[in-house]
């Protein structure tokens, strides 16, 4: 700190924030102060912020006091202007003709006008700059309370300025209500509830420190960190390792003001459920933290964070209730895995009648029978998939959707789906293909992991996609409700990295047909080729070699394609591909201006009996033999080629004159011209490229 | 059923619904009794339903409703789920600033001491698509354990809410069995007598009527009947909204009906999926309906009833 700057700290204490928006607000908020303070010209260094349940808060470390001052400038008329003029322009920036000043310009001499603006200080600006931040503030979901109109993610009940060590005067408008500045903190709602005074507090770390020693570590990745650890070391003890995930982490960290872990103890008897019902029991309903042997074995044991300070007769207390809370959930899953096994997945597939899927689409229990034909018509194109086996997945792969666990636990669908076709007797690659079917869910996501498993999960979406277009449910802007992007990039990513090559239109237009629609929906396939873009894009292939690769060819094969953008950016990164590029341009050039003026296009053909020079017959053997464009053109093979005309196209440029004063031997280089352009647009779409 | 547990004095049943009146009577709330009708949770009272939107700028009360879910019968079987069960209700608008000290406090007032215990504010926000309704809040854990929902209402009857109501709401079987630390509903000391004195437990009382009633429920509801009366309520309801001057609560009355008739056709798998979310459409029209009849009439002259305490 010195006289000219100072350190802020603002603090806004409210009803518990959402775990899942916390860091997120976090940073909204450091950004929003950062921009403000660039839009009002104040320098500041380092912002830090802060979230916990109830505090969110920045500090910035030394914030100009004022802002700087600045000169502002008009120019006026010429230095020889009428007197008229010069009068008008003093008028009206209520100068005398001495306070202008003279200055050459590039256009002659003018007048200015320089006035110099005293900066404002900040302490003044501070006020409305917090009220409009706070007002506008970009809260996913926001609430009003009392009988004010103000929102805020839940109450909010105090803002807490603090300016160069003391409080600021300034009030936030609640719309009906004032709320006015205050320095009074607050510690962990239950073990230090009294205030706290921030009006001492010189750095961040401070900041901190005065909250920690009230039981609420503010900094979020502390408390994630002090989870984590812990975590890890009670688990060490146990001989395991922790099985939960950071979200999860983070979110049991958005829970607690103070983290204090305890362990945990499944009963024996519910050890028998499967592991992935154990885990969406304990982890994604009571956020608690799972723990697995060193072999991957779901442990005994688990971990909860609770938001106490230690204290070993209320621990017990704590403990117990968790553990009662667990029992019952868990004996309601066990209850329903034992029914749901009492029948055999088969018999659950009538009930999914009783299910619409979408309206216009019919029931779950018709998208049963859809997928039967269809990932077995898939399965065809996928080695070493059983189509008889994908087809009997397909059937089954939506029957859990109405049992018992998965009724609890809907993450579960899929999952259960194949713990219950083995049960039954399916055969195992059934069972596989079932569970595996709603992947890749995310970027992040495994493809299933088998070609029958493939084959549903490519039939599932495919089905869906043909589906909601072929009614009119397409996604529009942001909204995407039916998750119909996924869906797209699902298909494609499984296409690519399963290296499946299958013809899109079959498939698109036998799922319509199975929906019983007349063809598919114009807009389905622009919207899959868009997907395909970006993904070729976000893979890194520079999105003018993505156009050049996919050219205006109908997107069909999807693997074909990928593999084609991919040699592509590879030949063009190579030396010859960026040499060859060079020649295409100049060819490219010459055509474009020479068919302008003869308004006409030159046909790709030429008369060797017209060369004249050995570089024209060079170029034209190197020309016949490249590969004549075709659908299946094999990519490799053309691009080596077009290696080949790296040099004598370059020769070509180098010692011929293409515009030759015999038209005839013009038009005959022309056509030439016109066959390497030809050729090379059978290969790629090379007019994309950008220079 | 025979009664086997006996709770420490005070955390019997009867005796955590006795304790909440009392306390929220003691901040200051209008005590009702329940509203005499079959409803399917605390919210469809009108007290709370039609209250939160007007006359009185302010508007304190605290009841308990049972509550009616027809699907949720187990016949007596599963120890956590019940077709008939209570809610405990309170309301308080415009929602005070000490909103959740006060619940806390309730909290303490029926055995269960935040201090001994770890509570937690855990996002859930509510919904009711039968009333148009909504708003954001927590469900509150102790110890993992659910044992309220706290919401700042948004909206009712596609209504904004202003001022916003706070309302607080305790599944009282639940949070009796945590406090009596036991895991089954049938169980539970109603009385706090012993057995042998005639001391009766939750079982006693009602697990003939979850059997009976399931049966009723799932098999023997007359859908036709059901049905009919459905179209009743929902032309009655629409009539007395349609007369020169609606009649808001009786015409609420027939809503809750035609709501409850359709929970009761639910249950009975008469409805498929597809009618479902038009049944759903239907009442809350007549839902809507009833809560502008109702500020409708706030408008009309009651106004001047809302003073500042």
């Amino acid at each position: 700190m010195s006289d000219q700057s100072a350190d802020l700290l603002i603090e806004i204490i409210c009803e518990e924030i959402p775990a899942r928006m916390q860091a997120r607000a976090a940073s909204d908020l450091a950004r929003l102060f950062a921009d403000a303070f660039a839009a009002a010209n104040l320098a500041h260094d380092r912002i830090h912020s802060f979230v916990a349940p109830r505090h969110l808060a920045v500090y910035v470390d030394g914030l100009a006091v004022r802002q700087q001052d600045s000169i502002a400038e008009k120019r006026g008329p010429r230095v020889d202007a009428p007197e008229q003029a010069i009068n008008g322009f003093l008028k009206s920036t209520g100068l005398t003709r001495d306070q202008l000043v003279t200055e050459e310009t590039p256009k002659g001499t003018f007048l200015f006008a320089r006035t110099e603006m005293k900066g404002t200080a900040t302490a003044a600006l501070l006020p409305v700059m917090i009220s409009d931040i706070l007002t506008n503030f970009p809260w996913p979901k926001s609430q009003r309370w009392g009988a004010t109109s103000f929102r805020w993610v839940r109450p909010l009940h105090r803002v807490n300025v603090v300016f160069g060590g003391s409080g600021l005067e300034g009030a936030l408008d609640l719309g009906g209500a004032n709320l006015p500045f205050t320095t009074a903190s607050t510690g962990h709602y239950f073990e230090a509830p009294a205030d706290l005074d921030l009006t001492g507090v010189g750095s961040a770390d401070d900041y901190a420190a005065l909250l920690r020693g009230a039981h609420v570590i503010v900094d979020q990745s502390v408390r994630v960190d002090m989870i984590r650890k812990g975590a890890k070391d009670l688990a060490a003890r146990l001989g395991c390792e922790t099985k939960t995930g950071e979200t999860t982490i983070a979110e049991t960290a958005g829970l607690v003001e103070h983290p204090h872990l305890l362990v945990g103890t499944i009963e024996d008897r519910f050890m028998l459920l499967p592991a992935e019902v154990l885990q969406s029991s304990i982890e994604t309903h009571q956020k608690y933290i799972t723990l697995q042997g060193h072999d991957g074995s779901f442990s005994p044991h688990f971990v909860v964070v609770s938001n106490r300070l230690a204290d070993d007769a209320r621990d017990a207390v704590i403990l117990a209730g968790n553990q009662r809370v667990l029992r019952a959930r868990l004996a309601d899953a066990e209850f329903f895995w034992m029914e749901d096994k009492r029948e055999p997945l088969e018999a659950y597939l009538p009930r999914l009648a009783d299910i619409a899927f979408y309206e216009g689409l019919g029931t779950v229990h018709d998208k049963a029978q859809r997928l039967e034909k269809l990932a077995a018509d898939i399965a065809a194109s996928i080695p070493g998939a059983d189509a008889a086996c994908a087809a009997r997945a397909g059937l089954l792969a939506k029957a859990d959707l109405v049992t018992g666990v998965v009724g609890e636990f809907p993450e579960l669908q899929g999952i259960m789906g194949g713990f219950y076709a083995a049960a039954a007797d399916e055969d195992t690659a059934t069972a596989v293909a079932i569970t595996a079917h709603y992947r890749p869910q995310g970027p992040d996501d495994n493809l299933p992991d088998s070609a029958e498993g493939l084959a549903v999960a490519l039939a599932d979406k495919i089905d869906t996609l043909v589906g909601f277009f072929g009614v009119g449910a397409r996604p529009t802007g942001s909204k995407d409700p039916f998750a119909l992007r996924r869906a797209a990039l699902g298909v494609i990513r499984i296409l690519i990295e399963a290296n499946i090559s299958l013809s899109l239109h079959d498939t698109l237009r036998k799922a319509a047909g199975y929906h019983g629609f007349a063809a598919i929906d114009d807009e389905l396939l622009p919207f899959i080729r868009e997907r395909f873009r970006v993904s070729l894009r976000d893979t890194g292939i520079a999105h003018d070699v993505v156009a050049a690769a996919l050219g205006d060819s109908e997107l069909d094969n999807i693997c074909l394609l990928a593999d084609r953008a991919a040699a592509l950016g590879t030949f063009l990164g190579s030396e010859n591909g960026a040499g060859l590029m060079t020649g295409w341009r100049r060819a490219a050039s010459i055509l474009k201006s020479e068919e302008s003026k003869d308004k006409q296009a030159f046909a790709p053909k030429t008369d060797p009996s017209l060369f004249v020079n050995t570089a024209e017959t060079d170029l034209h053997s190197a020309v016949e033999a490249l590969p004549v464009a075709s659908s299946d053109i094999d990519l490799d093979a053309a691009l080596t080629s077009l290696g080949g005309l790296r040099t004598p196209i370059d020769r070509f440029f180098e010692e011929v004159v293409v515009n030759d004063d015999n038209p005839k031997v013009r038009d005959n280089r022309l056509g030439l011209l016109a066959m390497v352009r030809e050729r090379m647009l059978g290969v790629a779409d090379f007019s994309k490229l950008e220079g | 059923m025979a009664k086997t547990h006996l709770t420490t004095e005070g955390l019997d049943f009867q005796s955590i619904l006795l304790n909440l009146q009392r306390y929220w009577a003691s901040k200051g709330a209008v005590i009702l009794q329940p509203y005499d009708m079959e409803v399917g949770a605390g919210t469809f009272h009108p007290a709370t339903t039609l209250r939160a939107l007007g006359p009185d700028h302010h508007w304190r009360a605290a009841y308990v409703q049972p509550s009616r879910r027809p699907t949720d019968g187990r016949f007596g079987e599963n120890p956590n789920r019940l077709q008939h069960y209570y809610q405990f209700q309170t309301i308080f608008k415009p929602s005070p600033p000490n909103s959740q000290e006060l619940y806390l406090g309730s909290l303490k007032a029926i055995g269960l001491d935040p201090a001994a215990h770890d509570m937690r504010f855990v996002e859930d926000d509510w919904e009711s698509p039968t009333l148009g309704a909504w708003g954001l809040g927590w469900e509150v854990w102790c110890d993992g354990m659910e044992v309220s929902q706290f919401t700042y209402f948004q909206q009712v009857g596609g209504i904004e809410c202003a001022p916003v109501p706070l309302e607080l709401t305790y599944g009282l079987e639940r949070l009796a069995m945590f406090i009596q630390g036991i895991d089954n509903v049938y169980d539970l000391d109603w009385d706090g007598v012993p057995a042998d004195q005639g001391g009766k437990c939750y079982g006693d009382i009602f697990h003939r009527a979850e059997v009976e009633f399931s049966g009723w429920n799932f098999y023997h509801a007359e859908t036709d009947m059901l049905l009919t009366h459905f179209r009743d309520a929902e032309a009655e309801c629409g009539r007395l909204l349609a007369l020169e001057t609606p009649l808001a609560l009786p015409a609420y009355d027939q809503c809750m009906k035609a709501s409850h008739l359709f929970n009761l056709l639910d249950a009975r798998g008469v409805i498929s999926v597809t009618e479902r979310a038009a049944y759903i459409g239907r009442v809350r029209t007549l839902a809507k309906g009833c809560c502008e009849a109702w500020i409708g009439a706030a408008d009309d002259g009651q106004q001047g009833e809302a003073a500042d305490v």
